[in-house]
């Protein structure tokens, strides 16, 4: 037994060594990162982290990065929400042959869609807004809200709306305080996932964008391009990145395993 | 069982516009640009087939293609195993799991780009760690910017480390789903670990062992940010994937028929394999 819990422990070294790296460079200053290799900073700097506090460029970029990443899983979820319903509890005309399509949109490579996606949204005027990227980010995370939530959806027994019906429901109120209050892991999850893939998307999210939306992966390329090799301050940027998701995570902590199963286990 | 009712369209209304609008609009523009050749100034002259033919006998697509195969293969050859072999000795139990769990995550919640960045200075010979380790401590000339095999090695860890967790995740989802009967039963016939893992673990992660393969194969060939960071498709176009060549094509030459044209046909593939696949471990289920 014991020798079997060294194969994860290795694992989370391995996992862990990339990001510590990333974390120390963050402390040491330009000059010590180029002069050669350091397990530890020895002039221990807090300015690169000033840098991004201080310059607005730097910080609306995890602003903007934060508004579109919301704005997007409450779109998602909130449409997901009654097609899953539809789709985990009755047939209709069609329903599979659209429930696949859904899924196919996952798999288009979103290099793709970059330049019609930047002629689409420019045409209607929605280009350098938040909103744009929102609503590029659903082509992937709807088809998998919608995905989850169904699989969580179809382990509530059909008698639960059977009875709520008899009991004098109506369809919106036993929705709203009855069947989403018994699938909240699911929408938990999801809403963790859209979040998740949102958040760690730029290709789009730079493509659509110029000034007022940019998103922190934009204001690293400008750096690490333009002021030569500010490595420091690229990975305090960088360590910064984690944050969100790592904050997201702890909530979901208790249904991460099933909630990765997407309720299909 | 569920109920006919034609209503439920209108629950799934909003999704279908939504995605439809994000989804029809960019594919009927790119088969709009696949058809045709133009010069600038929004003149456009018909040019049926001709690009996809042009895509379908180039050397370039056919080597970028070649690459992307292998990348898929080496990734789901290494991280399907790894991920299996790392949920299984995973404790079922107690305060460790989700300290693992979160843990384990972590390298997927990280925006892509920075992945790239990240490995690629984690890479970098004398400054970075990993390029410190390999030439200084093990003496292994490494150097990803100039041997294309290094920098394979390096996309290939590097995604081994971003992505294998989502193989972890799921299989260890199916592996605590199993009731302890199942293991006490096994035990009285005497299996070895083994049987216990063909007969009952096995089976019970086939679901989420399909969704995990599934996911794995459309990402790791649909890749493009990581890659494009780490290495920028070099040395020379050792490391240019398939997305990554397409990108050069449509805005780095502006050939917009010709990139469209691949488009269509990368997506073709993609679709068709995910298709294959799915077929493939579903086939025995009972319907």
């Amino acid at each position: 037994m014991r020798k079997r819990s060294l194969i994860p422990i290795f694992y989370i070294i391995f996992l862990m060594l990339p990001i510590y790296w990333l974390v120390t460079m963050s402390f040491k200053t330009t000059g010590e990162i180029l002069s050669g290799f350091s397990l530890f900073p020895q002039t221990f700097t807090l300015d690169s982290y000033r840098t991004i506090f201080t310059d607005p460029t730097w910080y609306w970029g995890y602003i903007n990065s934060i508004i579109y990443v919301s704005l997007n899983t409450v779109i998602s979820i909130a449409v997901a929400l009654p097609a899953a319903y539809a789709f985990s509890r009755y047939r209709f005309l069609g329903d599979k042959q659209l429930f696949f399509w859904l899924l196919t949109n996952r798999m288009a490579p979103a290099a793709v869609f970059a330049l019609p996606f930047f002629q689409l949204y420019s045409s209607v005027g929605l280009f350098d807004t938040h909103l744009a990227v929102a609503l590029a980010h659903c082509l992937f995370n709807i088809p998998l809200a919608v995905w989850i939530l169904e699989g969580f959806m179809r382990g509530i027994p059909k008698e639960l709306d059977e009875t709520a019906y008899v009991d004098g429901y109506s369809f919106p109120r036993f929705f709203t305080t009855i069947f989403i209050p018994n699938i909240k892991a699911g929408v938990g999850v999801a809403a963790f996932f859209c979040f998740m893939f949102s958040w760690v998307e730029m290709l789009l999210a730079k493509t659509l964008t110029a000034v007022e939306a940019k998103p922190i992966a934009a204001t690293m390329t400008r750096t690490a391009s333009s002021a030569g090799y500010e490595l420091g301050l690229l990975a305090a940027a960088g360590t910064l990145t984690i944050i969100p998701g790592a904050i997201v995570i702890y909530f979901v902590r208790n249904y991460i395993a099933k909630g990765f199963a997407m309720g299909r286990v | 069982m569920k109920t006919e009712n034609q209503k439920a369209w209108f629950f799934v209304l909003p999704v279908l516009l939504l995605v439809a609008f994000n989804a029809l609009i960019p594919i009927l523009t790119v088969v709009n640009y696949s058809v045709q050749e133009t010069f600038g100034n929004n003149v456009f002259f018909w040019q049926g087939l001709d690009w996809f033919e042009q895509i379908l006998r180039s050397d370039r697509f056919h080597a970028a293609l070649g690459r992307q195969f292998l990348f898929t293969f080496l990734i789901l050859i290494i991280e399907v195993p790894l991920g299996i072999i790392v949920a299984l000795s995973m404790p079922r139990k107690g305060f460790w799991v989700p300290v693992c769990l979160v843990l384990m995550a972590l390298p997927m919640l990280i925006p892509w780009n920075v992945v790239g960045s990240m490995w690629n200075i984690f890479a970098l010979p004398k400054i970075g760690m990993l390029g410190y380790f390999m030439n200084d401590v093990l003496g292994i000339n490494y150097d990803m910017t100039q041997q294309p095999f290094s920098a394979w090695v390096t996309i290939i860890v590097m995604d081994v480390w971003h992505w294998t967790s989502l193989v972890v995740l799921l299989s260890y989802a199916g592996l605590v789903s199993i009731p302890d009967a199942y293991y006490q039963a096994a035990k009285i016939d005497g299996a070895s670990p083994w049987k216990v893992f063909w007969y009952i673990q096995l089976p019970k992660m086939k679901t989420v062992l399909t969704i995990a393969i599934l996911l794995r194969f459309m990402d790791s060939f649909n890749i493009y940010t990581e890659p494009f960071v780490l290495t920028g498709g070099g040395p020379g176009n050792s490391t240019t994937l398939l997305s990554i060549d397409l990108v050069k094509i449509a805005l780095g030459q502006f050939d917009l028929g010709p990139a469209a044209a691949m488009s269509l046909i990368y997506f073709a593939i993609t679709l068709l394999v995910s298709w294959l696949f799915y077929t493939l471990m579903t086939k025995d289920d009972p319907k």
